[in-house]
């Protein structure tokens, strides 16, 4: 239940920064997930709010306090591993009450709360085991009860699901999301699973080579993208960005296909200049199984090579300028290869970045 | 049927092995041990007698100084010597073999490899070879014929074997396990003691095991640098058995299974530590 502040947060592994003066304020009670891919900095960056790693450089500051020289267990915070770190040798009892009992706190208190902790995660059951005998979803409930029992002021996660198989990973996510909302706590929460950032963020923080890319609620995230690489990474399947070259008011691919500029960006661009295209597999839908058919739309055909059918949609592989692009078919019919089909291009949506530097074209306010 | 007569002579083939095993390698016990209870007139007898006719305890009688014909073999010395050496060697070797393991394991530092090699060729020296240096040095320190000084031999001989052997237990510990019971409220001092320690436990009993062993069982040094009750041990206290011309053999392993016993109690009281594998289900399975 505090804020937590980074002002130029820097890591250094002797002569090599892994992050490079990141600023980030996490507010009170907000669940913020630091995603990106491995070697981004989310893991350092989370280990250094932890207390666990040092800060080469910069403040962090949890609520009113600057704790860059304090210790981890002076900061007030809990933190679930991604390999659960329970301790082998105690009982789900132990291992649950042990951070009370270092703290000093008399035999009922460590009681009720552990007793509270395993009734919101269901582990009544289970508290006299020992994580030997518990299955992976229980080991991780038990290293989340371990973070509750003390109330802290926020809750770190690193990658806590990642050990899990894909069904059970669906249903801790929801698990995590429903404990913020009981545990009222300011969370930071790292992954490298777009979904799990998307599913779980109040804000998601992208990282990159110990950069922030971009701040932002999931939808902004999602619908507005700073760059390719945000463009790129937030967005299962992924965003398609095919090169092409501003020419009036077209937007032209090698070979013959052009599509017109956006309405909402024509003032922003030259023609001449170089840019990266980008469209979600969601704007490029057959006529009549789109979801957006009016506004700003082009259209163009498209042969396409491979339908995957997914029961309510389909994703259809093409080509577009030469390059592979993935389209959906919302209620979907059955495709043959080879098949060429008319597609309703949502121009409205999609983005255009500028081919040197990466970033969007966009308005200035937003 | 075929298949399952073969299966059958397999079993039987490796039982018949195990046992010839078993035979080499406890016949000369087992012979020690009955020997120590015979008198020397059976054990020295010609044609050798296999199955002992006199049973009893008067080899043990004459050692710890009951009944008529006494030994002059103060025992009870060299017994408290053993024990004082062993005991005290091992604790020192423990407590820098866990300190020195805990860092390798842990700590990244300058010429961590190198020391760490180093450490592991000092075992390729074979402890005699160092016997003349040691008596040279240790006659001019004043070291030859005291406890302290076996002791410290005896430290440097298992602390290279006691930090190797630790710190292979502190590596299978996460150390995630340690930050998370810094990030519970432990100091790191606190997390190495309720966590790293137990779950290391079974490996540093091992540890204190071989160290135990090697102090109490050693002989070459031990004979080169010590002279009188003060500081010599059981193993060096055998050869008191040999007179000029005659030796008791019966004597001797009377004392041999009086060396044995102190070590096999402590193996049984240790085992149940050895058994590892604590560390599973910690982290994910």
């Amino acid at each position: 239940m505090a804020k937590i502040s980074l002002k130029n947060v820097t890591k250094n592994y002797g002569n090599l920064e892994v992050v490079h003066a990141i600023n980030l304020d996490i507010a009170h009670n907000e669940f913020v997930v630091l995603v990106g891919p491995s070697g981004c900095g989310k893991s350092t960056t989370l280990r250094m709010i932890a207390g666990l790693e040092d800060i080469s450089g910069g403040t962090i500051s949890i609520g009113p306090e600057v704790v860059n020289d304090l210790p981890p267990r002076k900061r007030n915070i809990s933190m679930v591993f991604q390999n659960y770190a329970l301790y082998p040798h105690m009982s789900v009892r132990e291992n649950l009450g042990f951070g009370l009992k270092i703290a000093k706190h008399d035999e009922a208190t460590i009681v009720a709360r552990v007793n509270e902790a395993a009734e919101v995660l269901g582990l009544d059951e289970l508290l006299e085991r020992t994580p030997a005998e518990l299955s992976g979803g229980q080991r991780q409930r038990v290293a989340m009860g371990r973070a509750i029992v003390r109330h802290p002021q926020a809750f770190l996660f690193d990658e806590p699901l990642s050990n899990l198989d894909a069904k059970l990973r669906v249903q801790m996510r929801t698990e995590i999301k429903k404990l913020h909302q009981k545990v009222k706590t300011t969370v930071v929460y790292v992954t490298h699973d777009q979904v799990e950032a998307m599913t779980l963020a109040d804000r998601i923080v992208v990282m990159k080579d110990g950069h922030i890319e971009q701040v932002g609620t999931p939808m902004e995230v999602f619908n507005h993208p700073v760059n390719t690489f945000v463009a790129s990474f937030i967005g299962s399947p992924p965003m398609n960005l095919i090169p092409a070259e501003i020419l009036g008011e077209r937007i032209q691919f090698a070979g013959e296909l052009t599509l017109p500029v956006p309405q909402r960006l024509r003032a922003l661009v030259n023609s001449g200049q170089k840019v990266v295209f980008g469209m979600r597999p969601d704007d490029l839908t057959p006529v009549g199984h789109g979801i957006a058919e009016s506004g700003d739309m082009a259209r163009i055909h498209l042969k396409v090579t491979l339908a995957e059918l997914l029961g309510t949609e389909t994703i259809l592989y093409t080509e577009v300028a030469g390059q592979e692009a993935q389209g959906k078919m919302y209620g979907p019919r059955e495709i043959g290869p080879g098949e060429i089909l008319e597609f309703d291009v949502a121009m409205e949506k999609t983005h255009l970045f500028d081919a040197v530097t990466g970033k969007s074209v966009r308005p200035h306010h937003g | 049927m075929h298949g399952s007569l073969k299966k059958r002579m397999t079993t039987w083939l490796i039982w018949a092995l195990t046992f010839i095993l078993m035979v080499v390698m406890c016949v000369p016990g087992l012979w020690v041990v009955l020997t120590a209870f015979r008198p020397n007139g059976e054990v020295l007898a010609k044609p050798p007698v296999w199955i002992p006719e006199q049973f009893n305890l008067d080899n043990f009688a004459k050692i710890f100084g009951f009944g008529a014909n006494q030994l002059a073999i103060p025992v009870p010395s060299y017994f408290a010597n053993s024990l004082i050496i062993a005991l005290t060697s091992t604790a020192i070797a423990l407590l820098i073999g866990m300190s020195g393991g805990y860092a390798f394991a842990r700590y990244r530092f300058r010429f961590k490899n190198g020391m760490f090699l180093w450490l592991m060729l000092s075992r390729t020296v074979p402890g005699i070879a160092l016997s003349l240096p040691i008596f040279m040095i240790w006659s001019r320190l004043g070291l030859i014929d005291t406890k302290m000084g076996l002791i410290i031999v005896y430290v440097a001989l298992n602390v290279p074997f006691t930090i190797w052997l630790i710190d292979g237990f502190f590596r299978q510990i996460p150390k995630e396990m340690s930050e998370a019971a810094q990030v519970d409220g432990c100091t790191r001092w606190q997390a190495f003691w309720k966590i790293e320690f137990p779950l290391a436990k079974s490996g540093i009993a091992s540890a204190g095991i071989f160290a135990f062993l090697t102090s109490w069982n050693e002989y070459a040094l031990a004979s080169n640098l010590t002279r009188s009750t003060d500081s010599k041990t059981l193993p060096v206290g055998l050869m008191d058995f040999t007179a000029q011309f005659t030796i008791d053999w019966a004597g001797m392993s009377a004392m041999a299974v009086i060396i044995i016993i102190p070590a096999l109690i402590l193996t049984f009281l240790v085992q149940k530590h050895l058994i590892a594998g604590l560390t599973f289900g910690g982290v994910k399975g």
